[in-house]
């Protein structure tokens, strides 16, 4: 956490760098010990619970989704999208701040050719691997230590990404 | 209660307790959902290279990795605790179809007969688990999101790039399971 009260150049710049992906550009001006974050991990548990209990993780729910065998895994991302959308629709509504007392800002996401291909690609990488980025830690704390492979290889992916962003089709 | 935390859960139940992580994560600390974002943090802390794309304050985003690390806990909790004792029920066209590609263990969420160390150095093991997990990593970033970041927060913020990409991880989705996963599996 930095200590700054305002906002220089440098990390103005920063901030468009860490946008450019729509990944959380919170600027708190709050600065907090390294235990706040640990309500982050409390999150993590929670979510990490519910996606094992619900067979989210699993390589065989995958595969039953992308044959239109159940609904099991439409009916979580679903009902998922629903309460996320009236949540946001209330936390805007009534202008909620979080518990610091900060106002919540999320950024909008910008359309580009990205989303497309990307998308194709990650859904190439999902129906193999049968699973998303959350469930592979999930699957990694169940025992299943081969999926460390798959989590590094995710790992050096995200990087060749980054080597190669500037010749992308974007 | 305790026989309800050992059965897998409805997606009724499951569905709405993730769709709160959304509101959880914005109201404790502004935070929009996102998980493939940890990826990157790993490369921007561990090895950014010469790469501007990895040159940023992962600092900032630090709270990413303490909720992956969570998810991860909550891996092993849950089969320390109240694991799934019924073997998962499954549409039976599935079970049939995997059973012609020598698919017969259900004791796991995952085909343990795929996923191993042993298949990890055949031709099928590196496609399933090297190359699948690659494009995982690589897909998401040029994305810009995952089924969370996506699917789940971009679409509760109604956001119609979010809704392309998710649009586009389904359609991959289908291609590759219904066309060339087959093929794979039969290797």
């Amino acid at each position: 956490m930095t200590k700054s009260g305002f906002i220089p150049k440098e990390a103005l710049d920063e901030k468009v760098v860490r946008s450019t992906d729509a990944i959380c550009i919170n600027e708190s001006e709050l600065s907090h010990h390294w235990y706040h974050q640990l309500k982050y991990l409390a999150i993590g548990v929670f979510f990490g619970i519910i996606s094992v209990k619900s067979e989210v993780v699993s390589w065989f729910r995958i595969q039953e989704m992308f044959r239109l065998q159940s609904f099991h895994m439409y009916g979580i991302i679903g009902s998922a999208v629903m309460v996320g959308m009236v949540s946001i629709w209330v936390i805007k509504k009534w202008n909620i701040k979080t518990i610091y007392g900060e106002p919540i800002t999320i950024s909008p996401k910008k359309f580009n050719k990205g989303q497309i291909y990307g998308g194709l690609l990650f859904g190439f990488g999902w129906a193999v691997t049968g699973a998303c980025p959350g469930p592979l830690f999930a699957q990694l704390g169940m025992g299943l230590s081969v999926v460390a492979i798959t989590i590094l290889s995710a790992v050096f992916g995200t990087w060749v990404y980054g080597y190669w962003r500037e010749k992308l089709p974007h | 209660m305790l026989e309800i935390l050992a059965k897998p859960w409805p997606w009724y139940v499951a569905g709405p307790l993730i769709g709160l992580t959304v509101p959880i994560l914005l109201i404790l600390g502004n935070k929009s959902f996102g998980i493939s974002s940890s990826f990157r943090h790993i490369c921007a802390s561990c090895f950014p290279g010469r790469v501007n794309f990895f040159k940023y304050n992962w600092r900032k985003e630090i709270w990413n990795l303490y909720f992956v690390f969570g998810i991860f806990l909550g891996g092993i909790l849950t089969v320390r605790f109240f694991q799934n004792t019924s073997p998962i029920l499954l549409n039976e066209d599935l079970i049939r179809e995997l059973a012609g590609y020598g698919i017969t263990d259900y004791s796991s969420l995952i085909p343990i007969e795929l996923f191993n160390w042993n298949t990890l150095f055949t031709v099928k093991g590196i496609l399933l688990q090297v190359v699948g997990g690659f494009l995982v990593g690589f897909g998401t970033r040029y994305a810009g999101g995952c089924t969370s970041g996506h699917a789940i927060m971009g679409l509760s913020n109604l956001q119609i790039p979010s809704l392309i990409a998710t649009v586009s991880f389904m359609l991959g989705g289908f291609l590759m399971a219904n066309l060339i996963l087959p093929f794979i599996l039969s290797l």
